[in-house]
């Protein structure tokens, strides 16, 4: 037996490394090194999702190359919906645990969600007036996708209209659940009440009605979404966690190391 | 907890009786912002009886909206509010009560008002009792979707305009189902299947809502 220290010596200092970097402290320099890697694949995979989507992929037997707004819209409107999850998520994390760290990645999330939803918005006016002949309908899709909005601009509105940080994390966090237990709430309402969208065309049940290049472009686009998402946020992050923490003592020291 | 909740409820209740012109004023400006429609949109009959119950509606969703500043503003300012959560009674069964008395003094003055308003815009008779029966419903579910809403904002500044930002969006729902309701026996339809999931919203809402507006509240007062 030649091994000096034996393996789980120290279950707690092991759990302890778990939760390592939900300190603010230990996540800032961790971010910022991971931070270029999400930036580039999201430079790289939006590249070739819109090479497929403007090059590949075939023209629409119907819409002709009105279509190809697709590419970017579909996976705008994904994208908006998931983050308002991960948002809430976070939030609830925020609540339950009372991390700060957890509530500063809601609050960062809060922007990019918005914007992808205005982003769906947009160019879901852009698509329609081609095919539907009008720039906006009260269809379901498109209302439900406003009232989204609405919901990111409350959260948005209510953290910022809190001065203590601590008491807005928690407010807004409380409003992001209550939001995300309305939502199905508010699009099966929306949806009984007027429908012209077309139907989802991509489900995970039944074969997709569109062809395989498409569907490859509009994956590689989302996940394009995903990961410029996920650098948007950390990058936000980075900087609310400076300004939240600029009392303290490794804050003073990073800002002089950086002269 | 019968006892906190009816305790909660006739303390604001007569609170309420002591200054009577809170409860008048929403009253008024439903009145008002229901009278503003005919001069808006001309006085023809038929184009009112068309808009009748999306104005009834938003008219009172609006006046209920206005009128969520009171439910908790005056015992957080005089520090009742406090008290009530060092109580010993669950905070969610206060909450309940105030909520209650605040339906009573602005959700069912509401519901009684709104067959004279439908008079006014000439809906036909079956459809006034659907919609009473609506408002019935929903009004509930206005108050108790608000008092999230209400507890969230206490205390910050541009409350008021706050709470409508975060409210309304989750008030469409009801909106949707309260005037598709109304449409629906005016144009002759069954209206018992959107009456049924206005009541199942108000369940659900009575059986969800109590515990983010007592965490909000606890937020606010920390």
């Amino acid at each position: 037996m030649t091994a000096t220290m034996p393996p789980n010596a120290n279950p707690g200092l092991r759990r302890l490394n778990a939760f390592r970097f939900s300190s603010p402290q230990t996540f800032y320099p961790l971010a910022g090194k991971i931070l270029p890697y999400f930036a580039w694949a999201a430079v790289v995979l939006g590249a070739i999702g819109l090479y497929i989507g403007f090059f590949v992929a075939p023209t629409d037997a119907q819409q002709g190359e009105a279509y190809r707004i697709i590419f970017i819209h579909v996976p705008a409107a994904w994208m908006s919906m998931f983050i308002y999850v991960v948002m809430a998520f976070w939030a609830a994390m925020g609540l339950v645990f009372n991390t700060r760290l957890s509530a500063m990645m809601a609050t960062a999330l809060a922007p990019t969600g918005a914007l992808f939803t205005f982003l769906a918005l947009w160019t879901g006016a852009l698509w329609g007036k081609p095919t539907w002949g009008a720039w906006w309908v009260w269809d379901a899709r498109l209302t439900s996708e406003l009232i989204l909005l609405f919901l990111y601009l409350g959260f948005i509105a209510l953290h910022s209209a809190i001065e203590d940080p601590r008491r807005a994390d928690k407010a807004a966090g409380v409003l992001a659940l209550v939001g995300v237990v309305n939502v199905p709430i508010i699009y099966f309402s929306v949806k009984w009440w007027n429908t012209l969208h077309q139907g989802a065309s991509v489900s995970l049940t039944g074969a997709p009605t569109m062809a395989a290049t498409m569907l490859a472009g509009m994956a590689v686009m989302a996940l394009a979404f995903w990961m410029y998402a996920i650098a948007a946020a950390l990058a936000r992050v980075r900087s609310i966690i400076l300004e939240r923490e600029r009392q303290s003592d490794w804050v003073h020291e990073y800002a002089r190391s950086l002269k | 907890m019968i006892k906190t909740l009816r305790l909660v409820i006739h303390r604001d209740l007569l609170l309420a009786l002591r200054r009577r012109a809170d409860v008048a004023n929403s009253l008024l400006f439903f009145v008002i912002v229901v009278s503003l429609f005919p001069f808006g949109v001309g006085p023809e009959a038929s184009l009112l009886r068309a808009i009748a119950p999306g104005v009834l509606w938003v008219a009172a969703l609006l006046a209920a909206m206005l009128a969520l500043a009171r439910m908790f503003a005056a015992d957080y300012a005089d520090g009742t509010l406090e008290q009530m959560l060092l109580a010993p009674a669950p905070l969610t069964v206060v909450v309940l009560g105030k909520i209650v008395a605040h339906w009573l003094l602005t959700g069912l003055p509401l519901v009684a008002l709104s067959p004279v308003l439908a008079l006014q815009f000439d809906v036909p008779a079956d459809a006034i009792g659907v919609l009473v029966a609506s408002l019935a419903l929903g009004t509930p579910v206005l108050s108790l979707i608000g008092a999230i809403g209400a507890a969230l904002t206490l205390g910050v500044r541009g409350a008021g305009v706050l709470t409508a930002l975060l409210v309304l969006p989750l008030y469409i729902p009801v909106l949707i189902l309260g005037a598709g309701a109304v449409d629906a026996a005016a144009a002759g339809l069954d209206a018992s299947a959107h009456l049924m999931l206005l009541g199942a919203l108000l369940l659900g809402a009575a059986a969800c809502a109590l515990w983010p507006v007592a965490a909000a509240l606890r937020i606010a007062v920390e």
